[in-house]
């Protein structure tokens, strides 16, 4: 698979990143870079081997159903920006 | 053109008197619906997740998405789901994987969605829905986990947006329904269906107004008889069973006018105006809906062992519909008073709590807690849970009717009485305080009909002269010198035989 500066500019707009040309041409080199690397792995023969969705073969480990977190807003408050009424304030977001 | 409200009504009608002249229309429509989990922490931190706690007093570091911080999934969220899967018939996968749904928004500030894209937890299942032809299958698709958004307030805040991380993280069940729904009326069936399900295992608390059972419908029309579905677009967020009826009619409306115009559907996500009884557009296909899954690297495959299944199993209550069946058999009940009986588990135990008391009139239970009980809990706005006359009381008070030591009217006074708390709520000695007992005596009835005859002479001659009114007016007279306390029927036995001596 072959990929475009356009394609590289779609990915960039989707993922909320702001890249002028120069960047989008230096991402496309090494986003095809690592495309390069995939497709010579996937010349490997692994119609044997199970696909993983995590590098670890390990499986989740459940919590218990049980309130453990106390009311901490003043504190995390403390950092923000800006708060109101118990809000967090931000810039205006409508869709 | 009609005015708005009316577009589907008139499309109706002029498919009705155009007959084959213009196209006819298929309606497609597939529902996904978000139930909340009824647990006591969110999803992925040991945040609580009660309902109307003050702003940001239950959001904790991972639903602030602070630095380094890691989800554990909740244990009582999978068991809920598994209990889902089990209930409609649906495979439970093992692994199951959880997914990042990109998502730009400060409702959920890691700027993803902890959702499940490959793997869901509960995979097909099948819902069966009462339509006005008959009883039909719904698939679904799949059932996955994922969390919540907290809320964003827009008003008040001098041009910045306020928000709300309390329900971030709140453990969502969304179930996704293949398009197998067609018409509103069926939507509406396939959601209350679904919302009486939820509650009766015990996942949901189906509080609709606080949004905890919210429904998107995927909507699209194609010309009868052909199988290619046409372009759909989504209405999202209908939080009551009307709007969903409501949205969806206005925009199948909407698509046919279009399509008959020879226009095309856009694909797009459309909102619901309840005010204006209208849909509009939220955001078009072009701008949206390349969400990027991939598999979460903080969450690891979700192991479920058939020991675990097969336990959650065990504590699954007997289902609505096997319920309903076993009305139907066990108390020859129709399939109407099995359906509305079992509408909620609740009234269901009240209903068999009620029979146990007096076995063999399961129909008179039915007929007094469908009336006279939901009648009063409606009125009073109260819970069947705390109904101040229990299925004991009423069981008794009922079977003062079967023995016949109360008219079925008198029962209904003293109800109202029980209803009220009076007397200790013990029904015979509210029998005896309003002197509510039937008259069975023979002898004394006789005496109080030989009574009414002698002093109407002019209504007998006229019965007697083939003038049948004149039996109610007698009739009448009796109950009112009995003060209601005399047996219908035996007055009416005992009346004919006189009349016609």
């Amino acid at each position: 698979m072959t990929l475009t500066v356009d394609d590289v500019k779609r990915i960039a707009d989707l993922a909320y990143i702001e890249i002028n040309e120069d960047e989008a041409h230096a991402a496309l080199t090494q986003l095809s870079g690592i495309f390069g690397l995939i497709e010579s792995m996937q010349a490997v023969d692994a119609s044997n081997v199970e696909p993983m969705s995590h590098a670890q073969s390990v499986t989740q480990r459940l919590r218990e159903d049980t309130v453990t977190e106390m009311d901490q807003r003043e504190l995390f408050q403390s950092i923000a920006p800006d708060v109101e009424a118990g809000l967090y304030l931000v810039p205006k977001v409508i869709e | 053109m009609c005015n708005r409200q009316s577009e589907f009504v008139c499309y109706r009608e002029t498919q009705f008197i155009a007959g084959n002249q213009i196209m006819q229309w298929e309606i497609v429509i597939g529902l996904e619906v978000h139930a909340q989990l009824s647990t006591r922490s969110k999803i992925f931190s040991g945040a609580s997740t009660a309902y109307g706690a003050p702003p940001n007093t239950q959001a904790c570091v991972i639903d602030l998405a602070l630095p380094g911080v890691l989800p554990v999934l909740n244990k009582g969220a999978v068991e809920r789901a598994i209990r889902f899967g089990l209930s409609v018939g649906a495979a439970i996968n093992s692994p199951s994987i959880f997914a990042r749904k990109n998502y730009f928004y400060p409702d959920l500030p890691k700027g993803y969605q902890i959702s499940q894209y490959e793997l869901p937890v509960v995979q097909g299942g099948t819902i069966q829905i009462q339509t006005e032809s008959g009883e039909k299958i719904i698939r679904l698709t799949r059932a996955h986990l994922e969390e919540d958004a907290g809320k964003s307030l827009h008003e008040d805040f001098h041009g910045m947006s306020g928000i709300d991380l309390n329900r971030a993280g709140t453990p969502l069940l969304e179930i996704v329904s293949e398009p197998d729904i067609r018409s509103s009326a069926e939507a509406v069936a396939y959601a209350k269906t679904l919302h009486t399900l939820v509650r009766w295992i015990g996942i949901c608390d189906g509080n609709m107004q606080e949004g905890s059972f919210r429904c998107d419908a995927n909507v699209s029309v194609r010309p009868k008889g052909t199988e290619k579905l046409g372009t759909r677009c989504e209405i999202k967020n209908l939080n009551s069973f009307r709007f969903l009826e409501k949205a969806i009619d206005f925009e199948v409306g909407r698509q046919v006018e279009i399509l008959e115009d020879g226009g095309v559907i856009r694909q797009e996500t459309r909102l619901y105006d309840a005010n204006r009884d209208e849909t509009r557009t939220m955001r078009t296909k072009e701008d949206a809906n390349d969400y990027r899954y991939f598999p979460d690297p903080d969450l690891l495959p979700l192991e479920i062992s058939p020991a675990w299944i097969e336990q959650i199993g065990q504590t699954l209550p007997e289902l609505p519909r096997a319920r309903q069946q076993r009305y139907m058999a066990e108390f020859a009940l129709s399939q109407y008073d099995a359906s509305v009986l079992t509408a909620s588990r609740e009234t269901a135990d009240f209903f068999e709590a009620t029979v146990r008391h007096l076995p063999g009139h399961g129909k008179l239970c039915a007929n007094w807690i469908m009336g006279e009980i939901s009648g009063q809990l409606n009125k009073d706005g109260i819970e069947v849970g705390s109904c101040p006359i229990g299925p004991d009381r009423l069981a008794t008070l009922l079977a003062r009717i079967v023995d016949e030591t109360i008219s079925g009217k008198a029962a209904k006074t003293i109800f109202d009485s029980l209803w009220k708390g009076e007397s200790g709520q013990d029904v015979d000695i509210i029998i005896a305080e309003k002197g509510l007992k039937q008259i069975t005596d023979d002898g004394a009835l006789e005496t109080l009909v030989d009574q009414v005859l002698a002093a109407n002479p002019q209504q007998v001659a006229d019965y007697r002269g083939g003038k049948e009114k004149a039996f109610n007016s007698l009739i009448g007279q009796i109950m009112k010198a009995t003060q209601g306390k005399a047996n219908p029927a035996q007055v009416n036995a005992m009346l004919k035989r006189k009349l016609e001596a």
